[in-house]
């Protein structure tokens, strides 16, 4: 239904784009007087009038109707069904007269019920019915108005224009309130936890066993919620992965860009980008059943004792997811570097290898640093390849052939299985995911700062 | 004046893919002596100049054919090193391109990656003279360690020009050098090329006439690939032997 009614708005304004267009077009060849607008600007004019009021008037209604019809309809029920209930039992009453009004009837409801449902059906059809006229209404007056103006002074490119870029605007904002409402509701939740549990515990605690009894019955750690071994667990399996990752991508993106034969590079670097393109959770497979196992046997044949779960595996696989984050970024920015540093390095009689490492390397450095501070967002972020790779147990340890949990981790495992958002447990998670956020959040405001500085370094 | 043969090229094509840029040129270039490069835009000068230091080699579908000489050494040769040759036969381009370094780094770059300093204070020494010759070093001398892309355009262009004669070459090329620059700058950047035929054999492409007739003793005539006429630059600009090259000076086309 509301689809066809969105159906009805885009055929309304197409058909005042055509008409506005055909009446100024009429009307500039009839009358010989110029024109401040071209006909287009004044179909898109009549375009935006009979299409945008009707649709923002849509969302309106929409976002009204339903309470109002529900509380219409639960005034109306009799004193007798709901005298003395709770907002719970009230609800639950809603809800049934509601599944009544679908259709689904459950075991024998009393008469008034029925009664309501069928309330209920009624004034949805005339709320809807109003909704088609009003909506039809709103699209007349809009081309009426956008006809109205049709005339050589009306200056409908500047109006088009500036509806748009309110349009633009909108969209932008859009994104901006939705990042901010995430962030309050981290920090909403996290205000919370720190209630339960002091700041300074958490921030500066060596333990963290949040397995606290959420029942009475249950048997359970007394709980502690230090978050420093799990953010240690997040820096070695970040370090275990840049280490693999960013000699391994700069040397490859330096080859591709400089070294390779048009040939070789043409089939490098896609080949490099499917490894963009692996799931996590194949990379997570890979950890546990080829990486994983191959440190240990290496380990216990060097005699040294590996944990099943090492943060070498885990770290060493997300280096190599990272491998195409940073190879793209080196290859981007070594491309971006003026063709003519290279010549002017080449006519020196400079080889290749010393053009690279003595003029492009540092020359294109903004742009490598800015892709490697990205990629370790990246990797302080990632969640499926430590949820399946990395251990549980959180212990204070720099030794990657030590078992780790990383923050990632521990914010599945606290909001996996039975959980009530009232107990320090499961809000742990939101205060863990504040820490994540700010830490990143720090990480990509240093890369973009880095990036501006040294920008335009060689223009 | 030094009539020694610097460079000789006999015969040489080049084609880009399929196209042909270059055909058939040959033509001897002087020790001492500034030789200009005219002809209208596309004519193939810049190309022909970049195969005298085998630039080309580093644009993949460009392929040089004929031969080239450089004191009688076909510079093609299997035992040539494009690199080293580059040492010998300097460039300067057509836009300023100083590296991304301090102005002393830009001139020291060429004599650190050929070994031609022994110690810092003989690298010293070739930046100073470098610079000197370049007719820059009073304006940069208390800011040597500034970066060089924080010089004026001509400022920058002068400091292409030390950078590539810290190299020590036998022959400078120069693509069109003063094309970004005002008249000031072009009179000091002409002045220094007519000081630098006393060592070089200096090579410049230029699109200006004024500038060929003043700065150089040979002048080759470039139209459409093909060298049309060589001389003195006397001759060709008074009294040259080929009416397209007469039209061109003239400026009846171009």
């Amino acid at each position: 239904m509301i689809g066809y009614l969105f159906l009805l708005i885009l055929v309304a304004a197409i058909a005042g784009y055509v008409v506005n267009r055909q009446a100024a077009r009429s009307q500039a060849f009839g009358s010989g007087a110029r024109f401040h607008s071209l006909p287009g600007f004044h179909g898109a004019y009549a375009l935006l009038l009979t299409g945008l009021p009707a649709f923002l008037f849509v969302l309106v209604w929409l976002t009204f109707e339903g309470p109002i019809v529900d509380a219409v309809v639960m005034a109306s029920l009799p004193a007798e069904g709901v005298a003395g209930l709770d907002a719970g039992k009230l609800s639950l009453i809603e809800a049934e007269v509601k599944s009544i009004a679908a259709g689904n009837v459950f075991g024998e409801p009393e008469p008034w019920k029925f009664a309501a449902a069928e309330y209920y059906t009624s004034l949805r059809g005339t709320f809807r019915a109003a909704l088609w006229i009003s909506v039809l209404l709103v699209c007349g007056i809009g081309l009426y108005i956008a006809r109205r103006r049709v005339a050589a002074d009306f200056r409908a490119r500047h109006r088009v224009e500036e509806i748009t870029s309110w349009i633009m605007i909108a969209c932008a904002g859009v994104a901006i309130l939705v990042t901010a409402g995430i962030i309050a509701s981290l920090i909403y939740e996290s205000v919370r936890f720190f209630e339960r549990v002091p700041v300074a515990e958490f921030l500066f605690g060596l333990n963290w066993e949040p397995q606290i009894p959420l029942r009475e019955d249950q048997i359970a750690g007394a709980g502690a919620f230090g978050w420093l071994p799990v953010f240690l667990g997040t820096i070695v399996i970040t370090v275990v992965a840049l280490v693999v990752a960013v000699p391994i991508g700069l040397l490859s993106a330096i080859y591709l860009n400089e070294f390779a034969s048009a040939r070789v590079r043409s089939i490098g670097k896609p080949v490099l980008e499917i490894l963009a393109g692996v799931p996590t959770v194949v990379y997570g497979f890979f950890a546990i059943l080829v990486v994983a196992p191959a440190i240990r046997g290496a380990g216990a044949a060097a005699g040294i004792d590996v944990s099943p779960n090492t943060a070498l595996a885990a770290g060493g696989v997300m280096g190599i997811m990272l491998i195409p984050f940073i190879s793209s970024f080196a290859d981007d920015a070594l491309s971006a570097v003026p063709r003519s540093l290279r010549d002017g390095s080449l006519a020196l009689g400079a080889t290749r290898g010393e053009t690279m490492t003595k003029v492009l390397f540092p020359a294109a450095i903004p742009g490598i640093v800015g892709g490697v501070l990205l990629a370790v967002s990246r990797a302080i972020g990632e969640t499926m390849i430590v949820v399946m790779a990395a251990g549980l147990i959180a212990t204070l340890t720099i030794n990657p052939l030590d078992s780790v949990t990383t923050v990632t981790v521990q914010i599945v495992t606290l909001l996996i299985g039975d959980s009530e958002f009232d107990n320090p447990k499961t809000l742990a998670a939101f205060a863990l995911g504040l820490m994540l956020f700010i830490v990143t959040l720090a990480l990509n405001v240093l890369a973009l700062r880095v990036v501006r500085k040294y920008r335009e370094l060689y223009d | 004046m030094a009539t020694a043969t610097k460079i000789r090229a006999q015969g040489v094509d080049v084609f880009y893919g399929e196209t042909q840029a270059i055909r058939n040129v040959s033509i001897d270039i002087l020790a001492n002596a500034v030789t200009a490069f005219i002809g209208p835009s596309g004519c193939g000068k810049s190309t022909f100049l970049r195969c005298l230091n085998r630039m080309n080699d580093t644009i993949d579908i460009c392929r040089v054919k004929g031969e080239i000489t450089l004191d009688g050494q076909d510079i093609h040769a299997r035992e040539v090193d494009p690199v080293q040759l580059r040492a010998r036969v300097g460039m300067v381009f057509q836009k300023p391109n100083p590296f991304p370094k301090s102005i002393y780094d830009n001139v020291a770059y060429g004599p650190r990656i050929h070994g031609l300093a022994a110690t810092k204070a003989d690298l010293d020494g070739i930046v100073e003279g470098s610079l000197r010759r370049a007719a820059i070093w009073n304006e940069v001398k208390d800011r040597l360690a500034e970066p060089g892309t924080g010089l004026s355009g001509g400022q920058q262009q002068r400091l292409c020009i030390a950078r590539a004669i810290a190299t020590a070459p036998e022959v400078l090329l120069m693509d069109e050098p003063c094309s970004a620059l005002d008249p000031i700058a072009t009179a000091q950047i002409e002045e220094l090329i007519d000081e630098l035929r006393e060592s070089y054999s200096v090579v410049i492409v230029t699109h200006s006439m004024q500038q060929a007739a003043r700065v150089s003793q040979k002048t080759a005539f470039f139209h459409l690939g093909s060298m049309l006429e060589y001389g003195d630059t006397a001759k060709v600009f008074t009294n040259p032997d080929h009416e397209k090259t007469q039209a061109y000076i003239t400026g009846r086309f171009g």
